[in-house]
């Protein structure tokens, strides 16, 4: 270790810090530094093959002889596995391989669970095959809603002991051992303060119920992989996933191999979104057929799978009781969740209520409802756009009853100097002051309205990932480490901070990420990828520098630290006669260039802990007669630490707006009660965002630099689109004059609303 | 190969054939015999294909859909299936330079008509300018919608080079994306019409630092070499 300074804060006023530095890991940069490449618009280096279609996806892998696998799903919410008969399906045109994935006696917990898989030379002989599988089921009765789960005498979707479905990093599952009640699991329970001695202090106290609906990822590629296996008995893949490390170690473990002898690459996937770390059934199936075939199989699953199967945002019915001061200071915040996640956990929304606004005394508890419908994973910022709904619509209601300015009220209870800072650039922005004078539009019949939500984000990534840098001869270098691209832009990002750091152009940086071949790298989720990445980048190409340094320090006789390469020169200070050019001095490098390997160091303990914080602000369109609404406009103030490059970051900013759009007004995964099956496991009918329905998206970056690694990068994919949905329910509530408390807000929402309020005028007149 | 005669059978006929050709098949239906002449199948049948100028004959049952074909036959795996019901885009191809979904046609449907993949927009090498403004404004995140939103962009500017706001919006309404690249699209699509250089819509709060004697900085003090021209002009 060994000991430097460096400077940390944001907004113009920094601090000077002491920091153990790991060996081989440089300073945090200073606030002062001139950057060359770091920071700019970049257009990602992958861009034009995926604009021409060169770009190979998972899903797009082709091998000689490669089959075709499918999966046999339950058509049944509930059952048991009577027999499954193979033989038939076997005989059929073209297929080669079959399994069963149940046995008999297990219990099938939603439509749509998997009951066995085959492979066949086509994909339509596969999916012929599959009517050819004979299996006896045993119906069960089932529950669907959540309402009629948490009854007594409800079908228990659990008979034994709770089994999660887990595939590596299905966040919602990993529980600890919770008391159950029927269908109802919990609760986690957490108490900060003294509940009643918060409420004993409050001199306004008010609760409210908020519902959230549950949410598909569908990501465009669907799930799947592609096995091969090799003469020497290792196996190769090719999967769409997040974490290709993670497939791997669930590969390896389902079907005893060792580590070494899997290989996972991912160069392009179409979206994960919290979905897509493990292997899962589907994957373990394709490498246990393609065994059995002794041929390749891609085994990717078909839009109504991957709606029905592959995870969801959990559902919520939030019950907040707050109490505060008549001046707006909250002293009792509280908290009961019912999530349901299908067979999974639904609960994690407590983290909003828990850490955004200051309060002593504060209780939460949680319970997990399980109903007979596909389990839950985690979903871009898991909890969190729920549980920010339903905290910033009570807070507008509490300012209200305070008769308070709603932004005045989290202003006073906020304690995130970074969050007060953008609550007062986005309202800026927006016009907050004078929001109640614009609602008025042209049309009678249409209000506009203007609301804001916080957002806190926690991760600032971790050790783990190792990247080498190979400076060469002729001066360009290589730049490798086993991270993906999710579309993120993390290909590009670690060729930016390589080039930052070694001076270079980014075009003479060849990046090489996307395979378990190259030295480990990061799962894509919590928004780790680049703070946990890009430090590791920084690392190596400052070792790389380094080595170049002692190869000409030894040319020309001086010691390495007189040594200084900057700006693509390598020199001597003060000594005119040794100056080379980067090319130049590379070319004074031995054959193999020089490399380095260098791993994330640790965070430092000494950098600006801190959440990352966001707000935003929504300005809406509500027809009151239609009940239609349209998001005009949205402000997105973002602490995104150092952005690594705000092209891209910009393009993440505006899509996480735009599946909070998405999430606030239209998304809304539909099970029959009679039937137990999904209606709307398609894109037509479950709706996502389109062109024409999407506002205006202004963003501010707020820079950090928070010192906690040397290039103070943190992520932000998931901050992005946590306040959505509630800077756009406050901003409908504002437009009608009542509060939204579901969503998504459809004209049926709106109108309840409205109704409410009618009611309640008239109950006061 | 694009003067070749249109095959001139209608889906029906497929599905009839098809019928038909379950020989075991309880119902005997029976198709006119001026149209079952003209049915394909059951089984395989050969079948030419016009794909960016050039003739590919492959052999697919009937029932085969264009996109399959591209994909998983000819290996022109830039054509992407995403609902494999016409409700996304993402497979958009042109079919005589029209955009329509690839997952909606029969592949033997198209024998005779001049069908351009993304593949296909390149030319000499080089992308179109279309597909150069989606690099530029960062119009892809995943990528996946890219290919399909590329062509609707592309049939777009061919009959409309200057087109508004809304009808690029409305241009790109059948194009589902999951990422969120709206903005960037539009941005693009401006962008290759020569409208304007996409303003961005981000700003970096300032002052984004203060250096220790007092400077501030706004995030363009820059130092070079950004460029491979300015670092290849230092060293000649």
């Amino acid at each position: 270790m060994s000991k430097d300074t460096m400077r940390v804060g944001f907004n113009g006023k920094f601090e000077s810090k002491d920091v153990e530095l790991a060996p081989g890991d440089p300073a945090p940069w200073d606030p002062s530094r001139k950057f060359s490449i770091l920071g700019t618009r970049v257009p990602r280096i992958d861009g034009p093959a995926k604009v021409s279609g060169q770009a190979r996806y998972g899903i797009d892998q082709r091998l000689p002889g490669m089959l075709s696998g499918r999966i046999l799903r339950s058509p049944y919410p509930a059952a048991v596995v009577k027999s499954i008969d193979l033989s038939a399906a076997k005989r059929m045109p073209g297929v080669k391989a079959a399994l069963a994935i149940a046995r008999p006696g297990d219990s099938l917990r939603f439509a749509g669970q998997e009951v066995a898989a085959l492979a066949a030379d086509t994909a339509e002989q596969a999916s012929d095959a599959l009517a050819a599988i004979r299996v006896e089921y045993e119906v069960k009765p089932f529950v669907v809603d959540v309402e009629s789960s948490r009854k007594k005498g409800a079908p228990l979707v659990f008979e034994g002991q709770v089994q999660n479905r887990t595939s590596a990093g299905d966040m919602p599952g990993k529980n600890a051992p919770l008391p159950r009640d029927g269908n109802v699991q919990g609760p986690r329970k957490s108490d900060k303060g003294s509940i009643d001695e918060g409420f004993a202090k409050a001199d306004v106290v008010l609760e409210g119920t908020y519902h959230s609906q549950v949410q598909n990822h569908t990501a465009l590629e669907t799930h799947g992989l592609v096995a091969a296996w090799e003469p020497d008995g290792s196996l190769k893949v090719w999967a769409s996933t997040q974490g290709i490390f993670s497939v791997r170690d669930e590969l390896a473990d389902s079907l005893g191999l060792d580590k070494s002898k899997v290989t996972v690459t991912t160069e392009y996937m179409g979206g994960g979104f919290g979905a897509k770390f493990g292997a899962r059934v589907e994957g373990v199936a394709a490498a246990k057929l393609a065994k059995e075939a002794g041929a390749p199989v891609k085994m990717f699953l078909d839009r109504k799978e991957e709606q029905l199967a592959t995870g969801n945002r959990p559902s919520a019915i939030q019950w907040i009781k707050a109490g505060a001061t008549k001046d707006g200071k909250l002293t009792a915040l509280q908290l009961v969740v019912h999530g349901c996640g299908g067979t999974n956990g639904g609960t994690g929304s407590s983290g909003p209520l828990k850490n955004i606004y200051a309060c002593d005394n504060v209780r939460t508890e949680e319970f997990d409802v399980f109903t007979n419908s596909g389990p839950s994973a985690a979903f871009r910022a898991p909890g969190h756009p729920q549980g920010v709904f339903a905290l910033e619509v009570f807070m507008e209601e509490l300012a209200g009853k305070l008769g308070m300015d709603s932004l005045d009220f989290r202003m006073k209870n906020d304690p995130s100097e970074i969050r007060r800072h953008e609550f007062t650039l986005g309202a800026e922005r927006i016009g907050w002051k004078t929001r109640n004078a614009r609602r008025a539009t042209d049309d009678p019949a249409v209000r506009r309205g203007i609301g804001m939500a916080a957002a806190l984000w926690y991760n600032t990534g971790g050790t783990g990932p190792k990247t080498t840098v190979t400076i060469h001869r002729d001066g360009s270098a290589d730049v490798e480490q086993g991270v993906q691209d999710l579309g993120t832009g993390a290909r590009t990002m670690v060729g930016i901070v390589a080039a930052e750091e070694l001076g270079l152009p980014l075009a003479k940086v060849n990046v090489r990420i996307g395979s378990t071949a190259l030295p480990y790298g990061p799962g894509s989720g919590g928004s780790t990828t680049t703070p946990s990445s890009a430090p590791s980048v920084r690392a190596a190409a400052w070792q790389a520098k380094q080595k170049l340094a002692e190869e000409l320090a030894k040319s020309w006789g001086v010691a390495p630290v007189a040594v200084v390469i900057e700006s693509g020169r390598v020199s001597v200070k003060g000594d005119a006669s040794k100056s080379l050019g980067w090319k130049e001095a590379c070319a004074k490098l031995p054959e193999a260039g020089v490399s380095a390997t260098a791993a994330r160091a640790e965070n430092h303990p000494e950098g600006w802990k801190r959440f990352t914080s966001g707000a935003q602000f929504a300005e809406v369109e509500v027809d009151t007669e239609t009940g239609r609404v349209k998001v005009k406009k949205v402000v997105a103030v973002h602490d995104c630490g150092l952005a690594v490059n705000t092209l891209t970051t910009e393009s993440q900013i505006q899509g996480g707006v735009i599946q909070g759009v998405s999430y606030a007004l239209y998304e809304d995964r539909i099970l029959d009660r009679a039937t137990g099956k999904a209606v709307n496991a398609n894109v037509e009918q479950y709706k996502i965002v389109g062109s024409r329905d999407v506002p205006e998206i202004e963003t501010i970056l707020v820079p950090v630099w928070d010192g906690v690694n040397n290039t103070h990068s943190v992520g932000i994919g998931e901050p992005a689109t946590v306040p959505t949905a509630g800077a756009i329910a406050n901003a409908v509530s504002h437009a009608i004059g009542a509060p939204i408390r579901r969503l998504p807000i459809t004209p049926e929402v709106v109108f309840e609303a409205l109704r409410e309020a009618e009611a309640q005028k008239g109950g006061r007149a | 190969m694009s003067d070749e005669p249109k095959s001139g059978f209608t889906r029906r006929d497929l599905v009839r054939g098809a019928l038909v050709g379950a020989a075991a098949a309880a119902i005997p239906v029976q198709a006119p015999a001026e149209e079952a002449s003209r049915a394909l199948g059951p089984g395989a049948v050969p079948i030419a294909l016009t794909i960016n100028g050039k003739t590919e004959k492959l052999v697919v049952e009937p029932r085969v859909v264009l996109a399959d074909a591209l994909r998983d036959r000819i290996g022109l795996t830039g054509t992407k299936v995403v609902c494999g019901r016409g409700a996304c885009g993402a497979c958009t191809v042109l079919v005589d330079g029209a955009a329509q979904c690839s997952c909606l046609l029969l592949a033997a449907e198209v024998q005779g008509r001049n069908i351009t993949t993304i593949e296909g927009l390149k030319a000499n090498g080089r992308l179109s300018p279309i597909q150069e403004a989606f690099v530029e404004a960062d119009a892809l995140q995943c990528g996946f919608c890219t290919s399909g939103m590329v062509m609707s962009c592309k049939t777009l500017l061919d009959h409309n080079p200057k087109p508004t706001r809304d009808q690029i919006r409305e241009a790109v309404s059948g194009n589902l994306c999951r990422c969120g690249t709206y903005p960037h699209v539009i941005d693009a699509v401006e962008r290759a019409a020569g409208i304007r250089t996409a303003e961005s819509t981000l700003t970096i709060a300032a002052p984004l630092a203060i250096a220790a004697d007092g400077r501030r900085f706004h995030g363009d003090d820059r130092v070079g070499p950004a460029t491979l021209e300015a670092m290849e002009a230092e060293e000649a």
